[in-house]
């Protein structure tokens, strides 16, 4: 019995995950730049919004996927330039492009219409079958995208040239400048990244789970994302791990009347934020933090 | 090789530009800030006429509704009361170099406790109002209080921890309004509870001067203008507004002038965050008269953009103010041209990137000018020779 409830509660969890998860690779990457992105919100939500509108007139849910994460590069690239060519404040960018996406999305979806567009079950036959953790194999497809994206992101970090001038921009940008390293050009290419996955994270949630555009059919989730690279201390893994806990407390929270348990809702939705600040608060002097995150660079300025 | 004193342009956004004489640049500035105003305008006429309305029509909807005849302006001014709050609070923690970007929470936090007062408290009306303001206020300034507190005691990031606790007094309220042993309304036979709390009494609502075909001006519209006047001449001639200023420009200065960066930015965030809960308090009392989640209404996020586009300065911010409760009035009317109402959020977003741009713009525009003409006729250097100070962005 626990099994069967087990297994709807874990599969629903990873399904609430999945879209956390692709935005949060993006956000890693641009955080380890030093940019400390707020309109990721923004980025899912477009990216949601391109996928459906795309999807239902192409008629093919794969072509929506792809077309959500170009809205989100499209996006990003709003923000780049704002925040990284013509240095404005990229907490007041990202704040007007939240406002701007949530405002344009609601304002699109009243005046068009959308057919229903949703991409396929991938389901891997016998290892489906395995009780608990047989839900791993029975996904919507995108959702093994993550195999793909999540292993890219941290070679491009760690393990590539480029992601080590990443770091640098992030840690020390007047260091990195000095050596020769294009600072807002690397903050930059790290924002696009960010606007891809974030886009892709947003098209899983509409053409991969629901099949439709809802308004505000993030509802947050981009500062959850947010949240979980805090959580994770500015690690993929840890990243990926706030990810997965927030998303199962979301999954809690939805399943938790059904099974008969009293546990109170808000405390589950505000977890993800109660946990982000209180590792913020715990790690503050601990040298996670990509030490010039969110600070402008300028060359000449100390 | 002495370089002119340079800005990060990042300051050129959240506020301080108001201590410089205006030059050359200003002209520019406004120049460029025309153009993209109507660049915005035309960006909202094309969505418009895409979905398929007519841009007149929208235009005049909406000053139907805002500003056509006194039943309007009432309307504009109600909006635009606690926009100019929330606001004035943003103006004071951008001035002092804290970005707060958590009015939201601030301002739900602050309904919050002004409902639990208004609720409770057994007196006289106007003593319960002015104890039930009080507490909205204090009730916002506790909530950023917790940012002012993280930053100043461990070095979190301050505009991360407001945004966090955004969501986290959404939820509060929540539950206060699903806790029947706390705000939740009694006492209805038909049906169950729902999540809201009871009305406030008749009493206990903000006044307001004028009957409804004419003109009516609430309480809050008065506090909000009020609090503007004091707020501006503070800034411009007190100690206080001066010490303010200076820590948000150079805070190593400040610092080396002896200004204890934690008392005076901490208490500019707690007192940001107390603006944002009067206006929670005034929408209460004002307008809605109960506790509901979904009270807030986005005033929050709408009263910072308003500060964003004054570039902090508070007699800017009360034209701004009436400009953005205007569309809000306006934007009721527009059920009957076709368009939906969420036109004026793109609107607003459009016009708040149209007056930030182009400050930062038009400075690196200088920039270059004063560059070229510093340097005739120098032809292409080799890449090997020194950077120059003065390299353009």
């Amino acid at each position: 019995m626990w099994l069967d409830d087990g297994g709807t509660v874990l599969s629903s969890a990873l399904r609430l995950t999945a879209p956390l998860a692709f935005a949060a690779c993006g956000e890693y990457l641009a955080e380890r730049a030093g940019t400390l992105n707020i309109s990721v919100e923004g980025m899912m939500l477009s990216g949601a919004f391109g996928a459906v509108a795309v999807g239902s007139a192409t008629g093919s849910p794969t072509v929506g996927l792809v077309a959500g994460a170009v809205v989100g590069l499209l996006v990003a690239l709003v923000h780049a330039n704002l925040s990284h060519r013509i240095q404005i404040n990229t907490f007041v960018v990202g704040l007007v492009i939240n406002t701007l996406v949530l405002g344009l999305t609601s304002f699109l979806l009243q005046t068009m219409e959308f057919s229903r567009t949703q991409v396929g079950m991938l389901r891997i036959p016998g290892l489906a079958d395995i009780p608990l953790v047989g839900v791993l194999f029975e996904q919507r497809w995108p959702f093994y995208l993550l195999l793909l994206v999540v292993p890219l992101t941290w070679f491009l970090v760690n393990r590539t040239r480029w992601g080590l001038e990443l770091r640098a921009v992030g840690e020390n940008p007047q260091a990195a400048d000095v050596t020769g390293i294009k600072v807002n050009l690397r903050r930059r290419q790290a924002l696009m990244w960010c606007g891809v996955m974030s886009g892709l994270g947003g098209a899983y949630l509409s053409v991969g789970l629901v099949g439709s555009f809802n308004n505000n059919m993030t509802a947050g989730r981009g500062f959850i994302v947010i949240a979980a690279v805090i959580f994770g201390a500015w690690r993929l893994k840890g990243t990926l791990l706030g990810c997965f806990l927030f998303g199962a407390a979301d999954a809690l929270r939805l399943a938790l009347p059904s099974l008969g348990v009293e546990l109170n809702p808000q405390l589950l939705v505000a977890a993800p934020y109660l946990l982000a600040l209180t590792v913020m608060v715990l790690m503050a002097r601990s040298q996670r933090e990509p030490r010039a995150l969110s600070k402008p660079f300028e060359r000449g300025l100390v | 090789m002495t370089a002119p004193a340079r800005r990060p342009l990042a300051s050129y956004v959240v506020g301080n530009a108001g201590l410089r004489r205006p030059s050359a640049d200003a002209w520019r500035t406004a120049g460029i800030t025309v153009v993209c105003v109507l660049v915005a305008c035309a960006l909202a006429a094309l969505l418009v006429a895409i979905s398929g309305g007519s841009p007149t029509e929208v235009v005049d909807a909406l000053v139907t509704g805002s500003v056509a005849d006194s039943a309007g302006w009432s309307q504009t001014l109600v909006n635009a009361a606690p926009l100019l709050l929330v606001a004035l609070g943003a103006c004071i923690a951008n001035r002092a170099g804290v970005f707060n970007i958590g009015q939201e929470g601030q301002l739900l936090i602050g309904a919050m406790l002004g409902c639990f007062v208004a609720l409770r408290l057994q007196g006289p009306g106007w003593m319960v109002i002015t104890v039930a303001l009080v507490a909205a206020a204090a009730g916002g300034g506790a909530w950023s209080g917790i940012s002012a507190a993280m930053y100043y005691t461990r070095g979190t990031n301050v505009v991360v921890t407001t945004l966090l606790l955004t969501f986290i007094a959404a939820q509060v309220v929540q539950f206060a309004v699903n806790s029947p042993s706390l705000l939740q309304e009694t006492g209805i036979g038909n049906g169950p509870a729902r999540p809201q709390s009871d009305a406030v009494p008749e009493y206990l609502r903000l006044a307001s001067f004028g009957q409804y075909p004419d003109l009516t001006i609430g309480v809050g519209v008065i506090l909000a203008v009020v609090a503007t006047v004091v707020l501006a001449v503070l800034i411009a001639r007190s100690r206080w507004g001066f010490r303010l200023n200076m820590l948000g420009l150079n805070p190593m200065a400040a610092r080396h002038a002896g200004i204890r960066a934690s008392r005076l930015g901490g208490s500019a965030l707690v007192l940001s965050g107390a603006f944002a809960g009067l206006a929670g308090g005034v929408i209460l009392l004002g307008t809605v008269f109960r506790l509901q989640p979904a009270i807030s209404n986005n005033f929050g996020w709408d009263g910072l953009l308003v500060a964003l586009v004054a570039r902090s300065r508070p007699g800017l911010a009360l034209p701004v103010a009436v400009l953005f409760g205007g569309l809000r009035a306006g934007s009721s009317y527009l059920a009957a041209t076709g368009v939906p109402d969420y036109l004026v959020d793109v609107v607003q977003a459009l016009l708040v990137l149209a007056f930030v741009v182009p400050p930062v713009l038009s400075a690196l525009w200088g920039r270059r000018i004063r560059n070229r003409s510093a340097v005739p006729d120098t032809p292409a250097r080799p890449s090997a020779a020194p950077a120059k100070e003065e390299v353009p962005v």
